[in-house]
């Protein structure tokens, strides 16, 4: 055991291979690690979002369909509501043109029946004056018995 | 193997020397011929096998992880950028673990020293005699393998350390504060010599014993597979039973080698950790 210059040899070789070491081989295999670990943290988190984001989704697709149940049923609800008022209103439509036309109808009848008892009331006092005419004949001055033949035919 | 060799003695002597390179006794310059050799060169000499074993493991981990850093991808990685990975992540929490202040270079520092050392410590795996017989036949006379059982190596690393954490120290605190760190606790400030002294060897200590405890155990861990092949000498039942105990140590030693480069990495951090803090 004696000591010599491979000491100084020695102590020279370690302080370079430290010096490598440290500028060539430490720096780039950690930065290689720690951005691995990034990535690896970074790809967890985003798989947690996505399973997060799946999971609102999922809700709100509920929600959505849920919606949309509600507002077909209300559509159809009211569908039927309107479809009950149509068909009342047609019913008292329908109710209103008869009564109508029953009254036009009336109104017509009376009318008719007022014009036939005009024409035959003209009738009668023409056929009373003819039949009074060929009874009298000369006697009768249509003038001065026109008066009586209107009372006549006022009476009628 | 052990039979060329005159004696056990010797076999062990020369797996124990390193190659060493340095000026001779008469001036002129050469690897040495034996450790007494080695130690008259003096201070001035080098581990050729030390130096080129601890580089070219050192360049190998360094290459390694330099081509995972390069490829590194986030996407799913895949082979070497996987292990590239586990090792740093495992690096990383030990020091978030231990370390509990700002500095970019204390983990890189504990894995260049984890994975360096534990390269260093896997060499003690290889069978002994591999390494040193075949540089024997290309005509070089000694070749120790396990630069972690010279401890040139041990101590040039722990020193290192030792000098990071005395300007952390200083620059953290100041040099007033570390100090007095060190001088004014445990005991009432009158005491201070005595602090100072209790502190100093405390501060002292944490290189060298750094360094020996991953001396020491390798070294240990050599020296029992050394012992082990010695037994290959001594005909076909002490051969196959020195077989099965090379391996089975190997197996136990598998779990030592990775425990001294995680307890030198360890306590490399907790020694800067030390540095860092405010109070003591």
């Amino acid at each position: 055991m004696n000591f010599n210059a491979t000491l100084i040899g020695q102590s020279i070789t370690f302080i370079f291979f430290v010096w490598f070491c440290m500028k060539f081989v430490w720096p780039p295999i950690m930065n290689a690690l720690e951005t691995r670990k990034k990535q690896i943290a970074d790809g967890l988190a985003a798989g947690d979002r996505g399973k997060h984001e799946l999971e609102l989704a999922a809700k709100k697709a509920a929600e959505n369909l849920r919606d949309a149940k509600t507002q077909a049923g209300e559509v159809i609800a009211q569908a039927d509501k309107r479809a009950v008022q149509i068909i009342e209103e047609a019913k008292i439509a329908a109710k209103e043109e008869g009564e109508r036309q029953l009254a036009a109808a009336q109104a017509n009848i009376a009318q008719e029946t007022n014009r036939a008892r005009e024409s035959l009331r003209d009738q009668v006092a023409a056929l009373a004056v003819a039949g009074a005419e060929k009874i009298l004949r000369r006697e009768v001055n249509a003038q001065t018995h026109a008066e009586l033949l209107g009372q006549l035919k006022a009476e009628l | 193997m052990a039979s060329e060799y005159h004696s056990s003695g010797e076999y062990i002597k020369h797996h124990l020397q390193n190659l060493t390179y340095g000026q001779h006794a008469d001036g002129t310059w050469g690897i040495a011929s034996g450790a007494e050799e080695a130690a008259a060169m003096g201070f001035w000499a080098i581990n050729v096998d030390s130096m080129l074993f601890s580089i070219g493991l050192g360049v190998l981990f360094l290459f390694l992880f330099r081509m995972a850093a390069k490829k590194a991808t986030t996407g799913v990685p895949a082979g070497l950028q996987n292990f590239v990975e586990w090792v740093i992540e495992f690096i990383d929490s030990t020091v978030r673990g231990s370390f509990s202040h700002r500095n970019a270079m204390v983990a890189p520092l504990a894995l260049t020293v984890f994975m360096w050392v534990f390269l260093m410590n896997m060499m003690d795996l290889i069978p002994v005699d591999w390494l040193p017989y075949a540089a024997s036949m290309a005509g070089v006379p000694y070749l120790k393998v396990v630069p972690s059982t010279d401890p040139n190596v041990t101590f040039g690393m722990s020193l290192s350390i030792f000098f990071l954490v005395l300007y952390y120290s200083v620059k953290m605190k100041g040099a007033g504060g570390f100090f007095s760190e060190l001088a004014f606790q445990p005991f009432p400030k009158f005491l201070f010599p005595v602090n100072l002294l209790l502190e100093g060897v405390g501060l002292i200590a944490k290189p060298i014993s750094l360094a020996l405890r991953l001396f020491g155990n390798m070294y240990a861990g050599e020296m029992i597979f050394i012992l082990i092949a010695l037994m290959y000498g001594g005909g076909w039942i002490l051969a196959a039973f020195g077989g099965v105990l090379q391996w089975a140590w190997a197996v136990f030693h598998i779990l030592i080698i990775t425990l001294q480069a995680f307890i030198f990495m360890t306590l490399t951090i907790v020694y800067l950790d030390m540095a860092h803090a405010e109070h003591h």
